[in-house]
């Protein structure tokens, strides 16, 4: 360590990206020594949805310091603009891959700019008004896709926001969006390596982005607004860049989601406020502005509710009850003051005594 | 140094949790192996040859090879919501298709051999449901009852059309589920059949000239039926006067969709709704006098023992629907006396549609004769042949048929609700 002379912050950045590529590394040698049941493989790009989801959520929580109730409003949008992608170029574009490049980036840009959008008036209030006209938007994204009809036939796109049969569609037409009903028929061109690639790019843009100087910038107006203000640090621009690059790398996450799956929906369950606390809950549990812990949170609650499936029903309350063991465990003071006294840390300093 | 240690630590933590679940999970499928070795331990010498080969092997599918090898029951998985707002509708599921394999089993199971069942909870999202089936995968599921609602069942049917297992959904009646599956197969009517069906018989039968339709866009199955039956309903003698929808979050009040409808003189108002929804448009309709001719599909079914409605405001309504609780005939009688016994609760057209689902895959069962030593994707072509072959008299209707792309032939049965009761329409 002594030759290479990093700073403390790219080592632990390396640490953290070493975390990810040996969690890869070890899935995949386990996948083909075939030791990993479908169940797990099928969870694997979940899993990264969900950390690129925690992590990204983190840069507005834990750096910006806002609280955002709409996280899975701006995934709403990615998943649908990246999936509407892939099902018009489906024809166009035969090559998957190129295909979901576009689609990831297309569905990034999209929820970075409606990010962008929302951000101006939104970031103006703050606190608990910040957390409401947040909740308020995701629920109005998920309310308009529901009503929203695209289709194609050989004359072009057809809108519609009545059903399906106003479209007017010829013949050959397709409908694309179906409302409620959403898109079916998505390419399932996700998988476990892009999906780590993906969370690599997103640990990249955010690890980087807080030790730079528009991190520090970001942190001092979480820390201090006034300061930060007296100082001549532009709030405005520095808070709509972190908010819109969280909701860019939320829309990636949503892009990831949908080509997973065969068809989307817009229900409250996986793009309503439900889910918006739940990716809360796991940045809030991982360590509100640490971003290892949120990698970390993200993983086991999203593999517990699935690994107590042999509970049957009582597993979302046992779900719940270890939520709230896992929170006293890591964030009440005495049980912190406790772990400090019998850490693997003390234990290691005392051997070396 | 400090955060190196503790990053280490973590890092281990992650990958104890990590191989943790992956030999967790192999686990019940080994055990599985095992109790089925030993259980015809002697007649199958070949399973730990298998065993041991797929255990040496690098397959991808280690679990599915043990278990498709061991040969002494037939594996049925089933998947539903059976938490969550839909959780009506799995449960339904989930004891109708347990009381079938119970039946089977206690008569001798299919062509001697057992069946086991494993239901799983998909808490109606469609990413869980994919978990579900993966769970079931893992478990050695052989065939598919499921999946209860749309939705999840469109993203199952993907899954299941990848790994050529055989899925009969007992409840999923979207037409994007049979769409490029040749191994999914259904027992309820598609939507189009259903809204198709009902403005047929509203045009045939004359019951009406004026028609208005409140449905749920929200809803997949309540859109689904609208938009054919607005299609089919250009080609028939009635008019479509009002058309009002309501969504999920805003289905309390129906004062307005009713208002438009009596404006624009409708003297029918079709309901491809769920029930419960159906009781509130009853009532507010009587409370603001309007009486309408009410028709709806088999979502309707279940109406009359809504809590808190008064069953009389039902009095005429039509419904098309392949299923009732109160139909006089022998094989309904004995199931819901059977389901009331061990369930409690009247048993609804889900639960009907999964029994069905059970007697429909132990009749192709016996028809193909696979066993279940074979492969999945053995069973499975062995199936798909044997469907377009058979003929089930069911709950649901009598001598379902199917065809190749897995839409049911069946005849919806008209039913209108007279002296608290349904009654066929002839």
């Amino acid at each position: 360590m002594k030759k290479l002379k990093l700073s403390k912050y790219s080592k632990e950045n390396i640490i953290t990206y070493g975390l990810v590529i040996a969690v890869w590394a070890v899935m995949q040698i386990l996948i083909n020594g075939g030791k990993v049941s479908s169940l797990m493989q099928g969870l694997l790009v979940p899993l990264c949805v969900y950390v690129i989801l925690a992590v990204s959520l983190n840069l507005t929580v834990g750096i910006l310091g806002e609280l955002s109730l709409g996280h899975a409003g701006f995934m709403c949008v990615g998943a649908f603009i990246g999936a509407f992608f892939s099902r018009y170029m489906q024809n166009t574009i035969g090559q998957g891959f190129l295909r979901f490049i576009l689609a990831i980036l297309i569905g990034a840009l999209c929820a970075g700019a409606i990010g962008f959008l929302i951000g101006m008036p939104v970031l103006r209030l703050r606190g608990d008004y910040l957390a409401i006209v947040t909740l308020a938007f995701g629920e109005i994204i998920q309310n308009i896709i529901n009503v929203l009809y695209i289709g194609r036939d050989s004359n072009g796109l057809h809108f519609s926001m009545k059903d399906s049969l106003s479209l007017g569609l010829a013949e050959d037409g397709d409908v694309i969006i179906n409302g409620a009903q959403g898109i079916t028929g998505t390419p399932k061109d996700s998988n476990f390596t892009i999906g780590i690639i993906l969370i690599i790019i997103t640990l990249i843009v955010v690890l980087n982005l807080i030790h730079s100087r528009d991190g520090r910038a970001i942190m001092s107006i979480r820390d201090n607004l006034i300061a930060a203000e007296s100082v001549g640090i532009n709030i405005t621009k520095y808070k709509l860049m972190a908010f819109s690059i969280s909701a860019a790398l939320a829309g990636m996450a949503g892009v990831l989601y949908s080509h997973n799956l065969n068809n989307l929906m817009a229900t409250p369950k996986n793009f309503g406020y439900n889910m918006s606390i739940m990716i809360l809950v796991f940045v809030v549990l991982g360590g509100i502005g640490n971003i290892k812990g949120s990698i970390i949170s993200a993983i086991i609650l999203t593999l517990l509710p699935e690994l107590l499936r042999g509970l049957s029903n009582y597993r979302m309350l046992i779900y719940s009850i270890v939520l709230i063991i896992m929170m006293l465990f890591n964030w009440s003071p005495k049980l912190i003051e406790l772990r400090k006294r019998y850490s693997l840390k003390r234990l290691l300093k005392k051997e070396v005594r | 140094m400090k955060k190196r240690v503790v990053s280490l630590f973590l890092a281990a933590a992650m990958m104890a949790s990590l191989v943790g679940c992956g030999g967790k999970a192999n686990e019940p499928a080994s055990d599985n192996a095992g109790s089925g070795a030993a259980a015809d331990a002697g007649t199958e010498n070949t399973t730990g040859e298998e065993e041991a080969s797929s255990g040496t092997e690098a397959d991808s599918q280690p679990a599915e090879n043990t278990n498709s090898a061991e040969g002494g029951a037939f594996k049925i998985g089933a998947i539903g919501p059976s938490t969550g707002d839909a959780a009506v509708y799995g449960i339904a599921v989930q004891n109708g298709a347990e009381l079938a394999v119970k039946e089977i089993n206690e008569a001798g199971g299919i062509n001697g051999y057992q069946i086991e069942y494993n239901f799983q909870d998909d808490e109606c999202d469609n990413e869980k449901s994919v978990n579900a089936y993966n769970t079931l995968k893992d478990w050695g599921m052989q065939m598919l009852v499921g999946t209860t609602t749309s939705g999840c069942c469109i993203a199952v049917a993907a899954e299941s059309a990848n790994d050529n297992l055989f899925q009969l959904t007992p409840s999923g009646s979207s037409v994007d589920i049979l769409k490029n599956n040749d191994n999914v197969f259904q027992v309820c009517f598609t939507d189009p059949n259903q809204g198709v069906g009902a403005a047929e018989y509203i045009g045939t039968n004359g019951v009406a000239q004026k028609v208005a339709v409140i449905y749920d866009s929200s809803d997949v199955y309540s859109s689904g039926i609208y938009e054919k039956f607005a299609q089919e309903a250009a080609n028939q003698s009635f008019e479509i006067v009002s058309a009002e929808a309501f969504t999920a979050s805003n289905k309390t009040d129906f004062s307005v969709q009713l208002q438009k409808a009596k404006d624009a003189g409708a003297e029918l108002v079709f309901l491809p709704i769920y029930y419960s929804e159906a009781s509130l448009i009853l009532t507010q309709a009587n409370s603001m006098g309007y009486a309408p001719k009410f028709f709806g599909c088999d979502g309707l079914d279940g109406i009359l023992n809504v809590e808190n409605f008064d069953a009389s405001l039902a009095e005429g309504v039509m419904l098309l629907t392949p299923f009732a609780a109160d139909a006089e005939d022998e094989a309904t009688k004995s199931f819901v006396s059977a389901y009331e016994a061990a369930y409690g609760g009247t048993p609804n057209q889900f639960a009907a549609d999964a029994y069905d689902a059970v007697y429909v895959l132990k009749a192709a069962i016996e028809k193909s004769g696979a066993t279940p030593a074979e492969s999945v994707s053995d069973i499975c072509d062995k199936l798909k042949g044997a469907m377009a072959e058979i003929s089930v008299d069911g709950l649901t209707g009598e001598a379902m048929s199917w065809d190749a792309d897995g839409a049911v032939n069946k005849a919806p049965k008209a039913m209108e609700i007279v002296n608290g009761t349904y009654s066929l329409i002839q």
